[in-house]
């Protein structure tokens, strides 16, 4: 459990193998993954899966290392993807030799540079200004994607031709061969960002975010270091641009605006900014929840919505947090003990949020569905929606399960608290 | 001439209406610490709690019960959920009210569907009340100027010459001592979350039937709104009631008046170039004072935090 | 004679109408450790904190081993060779008790805002971390984020993470603020083991602490310095027995 956290553990106890274990673990499973997720809609989610992951661990570079929250910081990732778009058109335009590989570097350069011009301004306070400042030009930039049409494309974008600049005889035709290379630059960035959070910099960014004035006592200007960390943050957001453009060849003002931006913010914190591992766990659970619950259901964003303010409101440590949270009493050897009580309130529990679901749908199909469609199709049953009966048994499954849940929720409490309590009497 | 005098005075309607939403996040923010960036959503709340009402008994009364609907829903907001995720400190609650405004957008969709409601201004004022020269005035803009006048001068008496107004001052500068006099200010913070939101609610019942009511409409005037309190400077309701007017009449006047930049580098003696296909120069040339309206507040934002970090009449840290 | 440690003349501070610092001048010589002492109000704290570039003064100047700060940012002063402590202790919480003397460590030791270096093969570093871990009592914490600490834990880390950085000045604001006996006598000895042959200010109430540990005394009323001096002339001094000390001598006679 401890190679999850981030609250500064040196790795100079451990062997050189042990602090490489986990990322040579992380490579072998990249390369596995393809080959058991093969059809060409997994590919898809997993390249976009990968490419969320290192925009998310460049935005908790800031929120979770550095104490810096962001609602501009698709910019970043924008501006490298566009810059990468256009890259690739000058290939094409006059037949340059730049192999595919090497353009998220580029992109992650440019955007890099963007980030160390807007950061001399916005990074000299931290905490809610620069929230704000981060909103507005994150605000700016996107309103000049019509504006400056050039760079931006206007309304339809700019796209591209990733084929045009093959490597070693590939051409990148295909997704899967985009896989590899997008495997490949996300383990390199994660591995960069890591190793950042283990120099000077990176360990005076943590000291800046619990206390910027104590650092300024001890010789660190707290405004620069927040700007390394910008600046670097910037980077991997230019790379995960990059990525994106190789993917998808086409980026659009959308890349940019204030929807990304929120959206990176809410899957790094449902993944746990306290943990390296955090925006990864958000990352894939989030992608894996819009593509499934996008095919299932028209109102996936209001779940989404309530996830993430159920997640701020209860379990602000994110989802890496609620694991780490489990390790005394796994290390003790406990977590048996918690199961019964766990099933008493989580089953009742996804009963009631399922009513509380099969409630939303039908009242959204009777709102939006056409005059005489009154057949709807939810958990596999079909029923008539104006009739009484299916909204009676959603109701009573949401009031049912909420209620049983909560009668449970309190031995549930003690469970856990009887598991900490002799977990952490066994440590010591 | 004319134009500039129509000009000014939509200028007026909109630096008025930003007032609405800037004055009640200024007065949360300097109380609480909080930056409630669902106060916008609290505005699109009141625009379509009105609408609602308005179907059964009429615009009068919505203006008065839907504001106060809304301040429940912001004082329950308060009492619930930002209390709860206060201990974590104020970027938890900034991403907070950041969820809350994302959900309440999906909770608007949800209920009133994604299109435009139709919410329209009461007959009653749907004349123009006077012209000036060939544009003529609606009645409700003038209203609406009247709402907001009224609604300032309340605040203002408010907090200069009550009770609870003498409380609220306190607890802005020391919040420990005016517990320590015996108010409870937990309460208090309640209560000014509650009326924050109901003033913004105010203003998306007015505001909603000129510039429409749909989902996407926090986020329209969300980001201006911060863009707002940040130039005048975070805490000051001075600094807000400045640069409210002043992004109201800059984004008027920038739409109103289409002057091109091929115009200005025409007026300095600089000629187009024959040929303007390299596209960059064609996007410079072709650039208008109405197409970059919409980003002037921003760019206002960042000169002004360029040369005076702390906004306009800021003098606080956040 | 060679250039004192830290050396203030005519030093003033106002805040808006207020005079709080009221013109000090006052020298510490290397290798002293010097006491400031005085009523609650006298202005104390404001003097750290001119003297550490968290304000800025209104007139007067401030020169360390010569060289004016007055006016600089607080981590320009500490390059230069000035720590301080915080009489409200002021560590990382978060962060282990190891890491925070680490950081303590970094600029001192070049590594200025380098994103090159691991931290975890800094061999000088770590040891460095390591030894004043050992010096301050806290090497069976090492793992435990400073938040977790018990409170005089807190506050000897707060002194380490202070001479941490290897400064020669090092500015202890009430180190023994609200401790135990007990504590007291460990922090006087960390304080006097950690502070050899470098030079030493610190604002102080325990009167045992500063007559124990202190080469010289200024006493601070009312935003002056009305005397300066070995102890034994301190103590001696009618104007100072009659601002300050008779009254507290007093008390701690009648509670010892």
């Amino acid at each position: 459990m401890t190679s999850l956290s981030n609250t500064d553990r040196s790795v100079a106890g451990r062997g050189a193998l042990g602090a490489a274990g986990p990322w040579i673990l992380a490579a072998l499973l990249l390369g596995v993954l393809p080959m058991l997720f093969g059809s060409p809609s997994s590919v898809t989610i997993m390249n976009q899966m990968a490419i969320t992951i290192v925009f998310a661990l460049s935005y908790n570079m800031l929120l979770g290392q550095a104490g810096m929250l962001s609602f501009g910081h698709a910019v970043y990732m924008g501006l490298g993807g566009f810059f990468a778009m256009h890259v690739l058109n000058w290939i094409e335009e006059y037949e340059l030799t730049l192999p595919l590989p090497f353009l998220p570097l580029i992109a992650g350069l440019f955007a890099m540079l963007m980030a160390a011009l807007i950061g001399l301004f916005s990074t000299r306070r931290a905490g809610t200004v620069f929230a704000m400042i981060s909103l507005g030009v994150g605000e700016l930039v996107a309103a000049c994607s019509v504006i400056i049409v050039a760079f931006f494309g206007g309304e339809e974008g700019v796209s591209g031709d990733r084929t045009v600049a093959p490597f070693l005889g590939m051409e990148f035709l295909h997704p899967e061969d985009v896989y590899y290379l997008i495997a490949f630059w996300l383990l390199l960035s994660a591995l960069g960002m890591y190793l950042f959070s283990l120099t000077p910099l990176g360990r005076m960014a943590n000291a800046v975010r619990d206390n910027p004035e104590r650092a300024e006592f001890l010789g660190y200007s707290a405004r620069w270091v927040r700007y390394g960390s910008f600046v670097a943050s910037g980077f991997f957001a230019g790379v995960a641009g990059g990525l994106f453009a190789i993917n998808y060849e086409i980026l659009t003002e959308e890349n940019l605006n204030l929807a990304t931006s929120g959206m990176i913010l809410l899957v790094t914190f449902l993944g746990g900014t306290g943990y390296f591992v955090g925006p990864v766990v958000g990352a894939v659970v989030f992608t894996l929840l819009q593509s499934v619950l996008s095919l299932q259901t028209e109102i996936w964003q209001l779940y989404v919505g309530i996830l993430f303010v159920a997640t701020v409101m209860f379990f602000p440590q994110g989802l890496a947090g609620l694991i780490a949270m489990h390790g005394p009493a796994m290390r003790a050897g406990r977590l048996g003990s918690l199961a019964g009580p766990y099933a008493r309130v989580l089953i009742p529990g996804a009963i009631g949020a399922a009513g509380v679901a099969a409630l939303f749908e039908m009242f959204h199909h009777l709102r939006t569905a056409a005059p005489g469609d009154e057949a709807m199709t939810l958990f596999w049953i079909t029923f008539d929606t104006h009739s009484a009966a299916p909204w009676i048994a959603a109701a009573a499954a949401a009031a049912g399960g909420l209620f049983l849940a909560a009668r449970g929720a309190p031995a549930m409490r003690a469970a856990w608290d009887e598991a900490n309590r002799i977990a952490q009497g066994g440590a010591k | 001439m004319d134009l500039i005098l129509v000009t000014m005075i939509d200028g007026l309607v909109t630096g008025l209406l930003l007032f609405m939403l800037s004055s009640g996040l200024t007065l949360i923010f300097s109380m609480m610490g909080v930056l409630n960036f669902a106060h916008a959503s609290f505005y699109m709340l009141g625009a379509y709690f009105a609408y609602q009402i308005s179907r059964y008994i009429g615009f009068w009364p919505a203006l008065f019960i839907a504001p106060v609907l809304v301040g429940l829903v912001g004082a329950a907001v308060e009492r619930y959920g930002l209390r709860r995720v206060h201990k974590y400190g104020h970027v938890a609650e900034l991403i907070f009210t950041f969820g809350l405004a994302l959900l309440i957008e999906e909770v608007v969709q949800f209920v009133w569907g994604k299109g435009h409601v139709e919410y329209n201004a009461p007959e009653s004022l749907q004349f123009a009340l006077f012209s000036i020269a060939d544009y003529e005035i609606a009645a409700y803009k003038i209203f609406m100027i009247a709402v907001a006048a009224a609604i300032f001068i309340a605040l203002l008496l408010i907090l200069t010459r009550t009770r609870v107004g003498m409380v609220i001052q306190a607890a802005l500068t020391h919040p420990d001592t005016v517990e320590a006099l015996g108010h409870n200010v937990p309460l208090v913070f309640m209560g000014v979350f509650g009326v924050g939101s109901a003033l913004a609610g105010v203003a998306g019942v007015i505001a909603g039937p000129v510039l429409g009511t749909f989902p996407g409409m926090a986020v329209v005037l969300g980001s201006i709104v911060f863009v707002t309190i940040v130039v005048g400077g975070l805490g000051s309701l001075w600094g807000a009631l400045v640069a409210s007017l002043l992004i109201g009449w800059l984004t008027t006047f920038a739409a109103s008046y289409n002057i091109g930049m091929a115009d200005l580098l025409g007026a300095l003696g600089i000629e187009p170039p024959a040929d303007l296909s390299e596209s960059l120069l064609r996007d410079i040339w072709t650039l208008s004072l109405p197409q970059v309206g919409p980003i002037l507040p921003y760019l206002l934002m960042v000169l002004v935090l360029v040369f005076r970090p702390y906004g306009l009449f800021g003098n606080r840290d956040a | 004679m060679s250039v004192p440690a830290l050396e203030i003349s005519g030093l003033t501070k106002n805040f808006g109408a207020a005079k709080i610092i009221r013109g000090i001048d006052l020298t510490v010589a290397r290798g002293e450790r010097h006491a400031i002492i005085g009523p609650n109000g006298a202005g104390k704290s404001t003097l750290f904190n001119l003297i550490t570039g968290r304000f800025a003064p209104s007139s007067g100047s401030i020169r360390l081993h010569g060289e004016e700060i007055g006016g600089l940012a607080p981590y320009e002063i500490n390059r230069r060779g000035l720590s301080r402590s915080f009489q409200i202790t002021n560590i990382f919480p978060r962060m282990t008790v190891f890491e925070n003397l680490r950081c303590a460590l970094l600029w001192a030791q070049g590594y200025r805002y380098s994103f090159w270096h691991m931290v975890g093969r800094q061999r000088a570093l770590n040891e460095g971390a390591e030894r004043i871990m050992e010096e301050i009592n806290l090497a069976a914490r090492r793992d435990v984020p400073a938040g977790l600490l018990s409170y005089a834990e807190q506050r000897a880390l707060e002194i380490g993470v202070t001479i941490g950085g290897g400064a020669d000045v090092i500015m202890l604001d009430e180190p023994t603020a609200g401790m135990s006996h007990s504590e007291t006598d460990y922090i006087v000895d960390l304080i006097r083991k950690v502070t050899e042959g470098r030079s030493l200010v610190m604002v102080e109430h325990d009167m045992g602490v500063v007559f124990g540990l202190a080469d010289r005394i200024s006493v601070l009323v009312y935003g002056q310095i009305i005397a300066t001096g070995r102890p034994e002339e301190v103590r001696g001094n009618p104007e100072v027995q009659r601002a300050y000390l008779g009254a507290v001598l007093e008390k701690e006679e009648a509670a010892g």
